[in-house]
């Protein structure tokens, strides 16, 4: 069955997570905990962030909720449907289709100009050429670098390359995006910027949106604020 | 994704990395014209011989020395001059039709003119059963054979340079210390690439070769029959003539279609080791494929793993790399295709080998050198697509 892209009219709640641990296995015996039952739920177009220390486990958890690792016990849902149980065909379909990525690093392909980097996502799914194209194009006059199209990330400053990713991740209409970090190899005022613009498309799009941050201001604006410690939450705080 | 998305992701990888896929596809590049270039020159080998051996005229029997058996080490021939009579004689319909000969190499020399002829000891009726006419002054004749009269026909080109622009009949040549008449010039065969150049020839009776060369023997025995239908009637005479005297062990009768099918087989086989020699360095060059593809693979493990996480399934990432595996050795083996041909051919001109392009060939070089990408990318494409894709993006 192909992956629920979620619609309006539909339950609330967009992924939940249950009792979820995950475990790094380093050798063959040593045994990195990373996660160690963290249990929530994030409703469709809701803002989220994670915060907590270094190490504490918020990548990883990222990871789970976007479906690029499966958890060593417990459960993630999407719609209801367990992560645990889909095939690699729907995992991806699931990505492709509902979860849009923005990456600390950027995560652009050098070689590629913006608007390619673009339309990477659209290749996995149907469509001609000249569609993806102008789709990508519009995604790019979203995040304000219609005149950067042709640019490959090396010609391109930081906020920009992170605005192409964010281009990137909101081209294909996800019910969720999920950022870790977005704005930790930006100066402050270029992160403000990137922030703004992740909650304009949150805003106007309806998409959920899930932050990891390091930045008390940034967190502060979420409606929803969970703080992690050792792998567990600690704090869950509603604005 | 598309198959011509993967292939147009493929292409574009390739491009980006111009000259490290130019060097990759040179490998099977070489390989592929190796193979081409062996094979038609084996092809064209074999066409040649055969066609030289079909070149003596059809419907012809040998009969040779030994038990006919390839393989078997040379054989000391056992025939006599009385056993090229005893053959013709047991032939139905009329004789003449049964001829025998000795070969060796000599110097002829006549005025001071020197030439390395091969010489032939033949019986009367030799030139009748081989096919091959008078083109000045006449044969040798029984009686010259009788007697062995110390009579000489020369081959158009041993005529040529021993008497350049002046009639040689009835001049004298000598072969070692005995002189010989020329009494007839053979008309001119043209040029055949293998066995002995027959315009090169010397031909004296086969009793006076005898005595020339210190032995009694006679090499083969030639049989021509009157059609393709009486052929086996004269085979059958001629192994009944033969058993009279020799044991089975020591000769064999084979006709000439007999002798194209075991010489075509030989060439071909030695085309084909030729090829599987070539095939070697395909081989090579497959191992390049994906030793580099491997490289490619680790290069790109970022890549993987934004693809994956932006939607790309294993067998997306999977093919994406065969792709480009199979790109790198169908461009070699298309470009290796034309080069082999094209060297095929300045080989032909110059060798006296003509070349010969195959279809066979030309499929085989281009199914394999896919097939080289298949099977030489489906280890690093695996790979690629079983990347983890927290691990890839991770990965510096
Ligand atoms: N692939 C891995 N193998 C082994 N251990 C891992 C792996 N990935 C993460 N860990 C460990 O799991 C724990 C949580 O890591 P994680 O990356 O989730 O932390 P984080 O909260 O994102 O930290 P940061 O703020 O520095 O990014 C750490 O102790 C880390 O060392
Ligand atoms: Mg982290």
């Amino acid at each position: 069955m192909s992956a629920p892209d979620l619609q309006r009219g539909q339950p609330p709640v967009l992924l939940q997570a249950e009792q979820v641990t995950r475990i790094y296995q380093l050798g063959r015996d040593v045994q990195v905990p990373a996660l160690r039952g963290v249990s929530f739920e994030v409703d469709r177009g809701e803002h989220v962030a994670i915060v907590g220390s270094s190490g504490s486990g918020k990548s990883t958890l990222l990871n789970l909720l976007g479906a690029l690792d499966r958890p060593t016990s417990g459960h993630v849902r999407y719609h209801g449907r367990d992560v645990r149980e889909m095939s690699d065909t729907e995992l991806a379909r699931l990505r492709n289709a509902s979860i849009g990525f923005v990456f600390q690093s950027f995560q652009l392909l050098p070689r590629l100009t913006a608007v390619d980097n673009v339309i990477l996502p659209l290749v996995y799914r149907p469509g001609s050429p000249r569609q993806r194209r102008e789709l990508a194009l519009e995604a790019l006059a979203q995040v304000g670098l219609a005149d950067r199209v042709d640019h490959r990330p090396g010609e391109l400053s930081g906020g920009q390359q992170q605005r192409v990713a964010i281009a990137r991740a909101l081209v294909t209409e996800p019910s969720l995006v999920l950022a870790d970090e977005p704005t930790g190899n930006l100066d402050s005022r270029t992160g403000e910027e990137v922030m703004a613009l992740l909650e304009t498309l949150h805003a106007d799009q309806g998409t959920a949106l899930v932050v990891i941050t390091h930045e008390r201001e940034i967190a502060q604006r979420a409606s929803r604020r969970i703080e992690l410690r050792d792998g567990v939450i600690v704090d869950e705080v509603v604005a | 994704m598309s198959l011509r998305e993967a292939l147009r992701v493929a292409m574009q990888a390739l491009r980006a990395n111009r000259l490290r896929s130019a060097l990759t596809t040179l490998g099977v590049l070489i390989g592929v014209m190796s193979v081409v270039l062996l094979v038609a020159i084996g092809q064209g080998a074999r066409s040649e011989i055969t066609g030289a051996i079909e070149g003596l005229g059809s419907n012809l029997l040998f009969v040779l020395p030994g038990d006919g058996e390839f393989g078997a080490g040379p054989t000391r021939s056992s025939f006599e001059v009385d056993d090229i009579e005893r053959v013709d004689r047991s032939l139905p319909g009329g004789n003449g039709r049964a001829a025998g000969y000795v070969i060796g190499a000599e110097a002829v020399q006549a005025e001071g003119n020197r030439f390395n002829a091969t010489v032939f000891g033949i019986s009367e009726h030799y030139l009748g059963v081989v096919d091959r006419t008078i083109a000045r002054g006449q044969a040798l004749t029984a009686a010259d054979v009788a007697t062995g009269r110390r009579v000489a026909v020369l081959g158009a080109t041993t005529a040529e340079t021993l008497f350049p622009g002046q009639d040689p009949i009835g001049r004298t040549v000598s072969l070692g210390a005995i002189r010989y008449r020329v009494v007839g010039v053979l008309d001119r065969v043209g040029t055949t690439t293998f066995g002995p150049d027959v315009d090169r020839q010397v031909l004296i009776p086969i009793s006076a070769a005898q005595r020339l060369f210190g032995s009694t023997r006679v090499d083969a025995i030639f049989v021509r029959a009157t059609s393709t239908v009486g052929i086996e009637a004269d085979r059958a005479a001629t192994e009944a003539a033969l058993a009279e005297r020799l044991d089975e062990s020591e000769f064999s009768v084979v006709s000439q279609d007999e002798i194209i099918g075991v010489v075509g087989d030989i060439l071909q086989i030695l085309t084909w080791v030729l090829a599987a020699i070539a095939g070697i360095s395909l081989l090579v060059g497959g191992v390049g494929v994906s030793n580099i593809m491997l490289v490619s693979v680790s290069e790109r493990t970022r890549e993987i793993g934004l693809r994956k996480a932006l939607g790309a399934r294993t067998r997306d990432i999977t093919r994406q790399f065969l792709f480009e595996a199979v790109a790198l050795t169908g461009l070699g083996g298309a470009v290796g295709l034309a080069l082999g041909i094209v060297l095929a051919e300045v080989v032909a001109t110059f060798a006296p080998v003509p070349a010969e392009i195959t279809w066979w060939s030309i499929a085989l070089a281009l199914g394999v050198s896919v097939l080289v990408g298949l099977v030489f990318g489906v280890l690093p494409a695996r790979r690629a697509g079983q990347l983890d894709p927290v691990a890839a993006l991770r990965h510096e």
